[in-house]
């Protein structure tokens, strides 16, 4: 534990597919930390300004799935965690998890949690006062295919009312996580039902800057996908940091 | 063509009915020779701990190995080794825990050598996005001296990102705000 003195290794094998450094985003796609319309932002946002880090082994590297959590048949399918099916609107949501060459990541972990079909979360800090539904848990995990896919079936959740403002109310959304490839490709976001009438008075989608960076947050309804006499379809493909050289590269 | 990367948004209150996984903080599996526990608390602006965030980590092991996706330089030879943590927390009392081991100096692409560090991911309601950290470790003097990332850091936050020794491991801190501001980058 003290001084190791180690020698460090040779790292960088060449292995394929992992690129020497990801694009640094454009200004504008990102939501700023310090955005006062979302109050919790006020006491959490960090107010130095960050400081660069050069991508090395650490970054570019990802943890594996097979040594972390792992995905069973049914953790796709959130309408069939339970004895019963869950009340609401049966939800078919796909799409693709690509970067941003448009390169599909396959065998990567796709996690998803959402409200239930009246906007109650199973979580107890949730104090909104419509029904828990006993058939509903509301978390579901998939991997993608070797084309970068992912599926799952779930219930549409409702929108609900959170203590930011007054009247203030969460278009409905489902939250997503990826873990990518790399530990800068990791993302955590929220996927949002086109046409919603909330979008324009809630502040956390309207924290992201570029009105097209905000829109491609919002799903896609697909007759194509849609099930004959079972479930609406909507698609999100998903875009992560892809290679890319940066000029400030070299500096450090 | 190149596309524009999704963005991200806030993690919310309610991560913790999917993120948390069984054993998410065991970087390592218990009994590995050399493991550590990394503990601190989490702050807020208003010098409170804050009771719902999810911390995760991504490091090397002491030989400089990953537990990753690509076998860069040949996978780790610790049976069990994650190198991943992730631990989450809804209502606790600001504090977080992990096991591992110390990792190994890393050689950099410009020829450099890294001293030993964990890559620290946070999220919380109230971020919108991820907040990146890193954890160095502060015994790793000579390492830490001729780190190109401590370098660009002003002396006197240095000490942010500094796990001091502590029984049975180390302890690091994170303030999101303050005098005592953790050191944030921009990955």
């Amino acid at each position: 534990m003290t001084d190791s003195g180690a020698t460090p290794r040779q790292i960088y094998d060449p292995v394929s597919e992992t690129p020497s450094s990801y694009v640094r985003e454009a200004p504008g796609i990102q939501p700023p930390l310090d955005f006062p319309e979302y109050k919790s932002t006020a006491l959490r946002h960090p107010k130095q300004p960050l400081i660069y880090l050069p991508q090395n082994i650490t970054e570019l590297t990802g943890p594996a799935l097979g040594s972390l959590a792992p995905v069973g048949d049914l953790d796709n399918d959130l309408t069939r965690q339970h004895g019963g099916a869950p009340i609401g609107e049966r939800t078919v949501v796909f799409g693709r998890v690509l970067d941003t060459e448009g390169k599909p990541l396959r065998n990567t972990m796709v996690e998803i949690w959402q409200a239930n079909a009246s906007g109650r979360y199973r979580h107890r800090w949730d104090r909104f006062p419509a029904p828990l539904d006993p058939n509903f848990s509301g978390a579901g995990r998939a991997i993608t295919d070797d084309e970068g896919r992912y599926r799952f079936v779930t219930i549409k959740p409702g929108p609900y009312p959170w203590g930011n403002h007054y009247n203030a109310w969460r278009p409905a959304h489902i939250h997503f996580s990826l873990l990518g490839r790399a530990f800068t490709q990791r993302l955590v976001t929220q996927m949002y039902f086109p046409g919603d009438p909330l979008f324009r008075y809630d502040p956390i989608f309207n924290s992201i800057p570029d009105a097209a960076a905000r829109k491609r947050l919002v799903s896609r309804f697909s007759i194509q996908d849609t099930e004959p006499d079972w479930a609406l379809a909507y698609e999100f493909d998903i875009y992560l940091r892809g290679p890319g050289a940066t000029p400030f590269e070299e500096a450090l | 063509m190149i596309f524009p990367s999704t963005a991200g948004q806030t993690v919310g209150p309610y991560f913790a009915i999917g993120l948390p996984w069984s054993e998410g903080s065991h970087a390592v599996a218990p009994g590995t020779a050399g493991a550590i526990t990394l503990r601190g608390v989490i702050y807020d602006g208003a010098g409170k701990p804050i009771p719902d965030f999810l911390l995760e980590t991504w490091q090397a092991d002491p030989a400089g190995r990953f537990a990753d996706l690509h076998g860069h330089g040949g996978p780790s030879e610790i049976v069990g080794f994650r190198g991943f943590a992730r631990v989450g927390h809804e209502d606790g009392d600001g504090s977080f825990e992990l096991l591992t081991v110390k990792p190994g100096p890393l050689a950099t692409a410009s020829g450099t050598i890294a001293a030993p560090h964990i890559d620290v991911s946070l999220f919380a309601r109230g971020l919108l996005h991820r907040c990146v950290t890193r954890f160095y470790f502060a015994d790793e003097e000579a390492a830490n001296a001729v780190d190109p990332v401590l370098a660009t850091v002003s002396p006197e936050r240095r000490e942010t990102l500094l796990a001091k020794p502590a029984e049975g491991g180390y302890e690091i801190d994170i303030h999101l705000q303050g005098p005592e501001e953790t050191v944030f980058f921009a990955l």
